[in-house]
């Protein structure tokens, strides 16, 4: 296994985890950006280009020219550990595993959908909201296709505009909050400047959509594919024939590899930092949605505090507290407004699935008392995905924190535990 | 540095031609191939995060199992489900 030193290693390439490594690079620190996907970005900036004119192509342009800054794409940390003052990641990628050793860790892991089982919500057809929107930056041809958004938080209008722009039929937005939430928000969005041009933006781009707030999924109906999606809305339930349903129910931070660091995690279940983006562990800082979910500009700005704490330049963050202040209070205001009502959203039915890994319906779930025991006694969690579509989930309707992190965090070929070549002979 | 060139892959035998920076997955779904993979049950299933979290859309890629919403599609690619794979068993 390859083992290296760098000075600091930033974990994930979206907008934090670029900004934080930029800054920390500009600070003098030897830079390793690491991210799982094929390409920087993270999700909101998918398939941006270098160069491209605003914020994430001066980024990308800037990290992928800085002298300072390797990045290693298709990378991802299966291990993680500290040792007194001493951090190791051990990462996987297509060539196998590579051991990083740094000082100073800076994590911009992000964040995962929130999914919550309903009836069909198995279909292909049923796609994460932020994950159709990914697929449609990846290629996915959505013109002309019939799309139902639905769920919670403003990421549905960004993923309902987005879609729209590529040529989806956007059949309506169907929020759970309800509209004093919503208008809460729309407010607070129109007081920073950034968020109010991208209201304005994203209003327009969904004119004549309908927006339903207080409207939930009751269920998915197809044969083998999702023909029809069936919601809520006040007394009323509503089908309307789709050939997607993009549905999440907002955002929750991507904690693993912080965790198997033994960094703190406040009650909402994201990083703990303070001023300087710090963790509980020295050397290690977090950034962006990890630290709970603020949008990009939040993003940005905690990168740029950790990226300069984490390199010494304390001068350059005069005026960081003030900016963050108003980021805190737009956050609390966005977990406010779009608050999951789990009274308001629709039962699972026994027969629902789950763990879409392991097959385990809502009916054998109900009345364990937490993680372990299910596990043990129904594998929910156990499967490929390690719980990050049904430990969500859990939470939400059973009440389990999820706190199973632990190494390999992926799954990953034996071949390369085995630290040898990874290539098979095609079949 | 994207490849800006179209890719012709194999996907379950059929050859397909994709634009430059589509993903293995976006190229199964435009071509109708879903679902991806059946689960333990049998029912079908599509991709679900379209990020690398769920591992619903994984397939076998030259041989390998990869998650194909991270993988970009490349020339001369072969791709089969693991529906068709398990056929052969």
């Amino acid at each position: 296994m390859n083992s290296e030193v760098w000075d600091a290693v930033v974990v994930g390439a979206g907008p934090a985890g670029l900004m934080a490594a930029r800054t920390a690079a500009e600070g003098g620190l030897r830079v390793l950006l690491l991210d799982a996907q094929p390409g920087a970005g993270g999700q909101i900036w998918r398939g941006a280009a270098a160069g491209q004119k605003g914020t994430a192509g001066d980024l990308l342009r800037d990290v992928a020219a800085h002298p300072g800054i390797t990045v290693l794409s298709g990378a991802e940390v299966m291990a993680a550990e500290t040792r007194e003052r001493a951090h190791t990641l051990t990462v996987t990628t297509a060539a196998g595993l590579r051991q990083i050793h740094a000082e100073r860790v800076i994590l911009a892991t992000g964040a995962n959908e929130r999914f919550l089982p309903f009836d069909g919500w198995t279909l292909p057809g049923v796609v994460g909201a932020g994950g159709l929107q990914a697929m449609s930056k990846g290629g996915l041809n959505v013109r002309g296709k019939r799309v139902v958004v639905a769920g919670s938080g403003p990421l549905l209008l960004a993923v309902a505009a987005g879609l729209r722009q590529k040529g989806a039929r956007v059949l309506a937005v169907a929020e759970q909050a309800g509209l004093t939430g919503v208008a809460a928000f729309g407010m607070a969005a129109a007081r920073l400047p950034g968020k109010s041009r991208e209201a304005s933006a994203l209003a327009a781009g969904l004119l004549g959509v309908p927006y339903w707030a207080d409207c939930a999924v009751v269920r998915a109906s197809g044969q083998n594919q999702l023909q029809s999606v069936t919601l809520r809305r006040g007394r009323r339930e509503i089908r309307l024939d789709c050939d997607y349903l993009a549905v999440g129910f907002g955002l929750v931070p991507e904690t693993r590899v912080a965790a198997l660091l033994g960094c703190a995690l406040d009650n909402t279940g994201a990083v703990r930092v303070n001023v300087w983006q710090a963790t509980s562990i020295q050397g290690v800082y977090a950034a962006g949605e990890v630290c709970g979910i603020g949008g990009v500009d939040g993003a940005l700005l905690e990168g740029f505090v950790a990226g300069c704490a984490a390199s010494g330049q304390i001068e350059r963050l005069r005026d960081a507290p003030r900016r963050a202040d108003l980021q805190r209070r737009f956050q609390r205001v966005l977990e406010r407004s779009f608050a999951l009502r789990p009274e308001r959203l629709h039962t699972p039915l026994p027969a629902t699935i789950v763990c879409r890994c392991e097959d385990v319906r809502h009916g054998e779930l109900r009345g364990f008392a937490g993680w372990t025991a299910a596990k043990l006694q129904t594998r929910c969690g156990m499967g490929v995905c390690q719980g990050r579509v049904c430990g969500p989930a859990c939470e939400t309707l059973y009440g389990w924190r999820f706190e199973g992190a632990r190494a390999p965090l992926v799954p990953l070929p034996l071949a390369q535990l085995l630290d040898e070549p990874t290539t098979l002979s095609p079949p | 540095m994207p490849e800006l060139t179209l890719a012709v892959l194999t996907l379950d035998g059929r050859r397909v031609t994709v634009a430059p920076g589509t993903t293995v997955l976006a190229a199964l779904q435009n071509a109708g191939l879903s679902p991806l993979r059946s689960s333990l049950s049998g029912e079908p299933r599509g991709a679900l995060c379209g990020m690398g979290s769920c591992y619903e859309c994984r397939a076998v890629v030259d041989g390998l199992l990869m998650r194909t919403c991270l993988t970009p599609a490349r020339d001369g690619q072969n791709v089969r489900r693991l529906l068709e794979v398990a056929r052969e068993f």
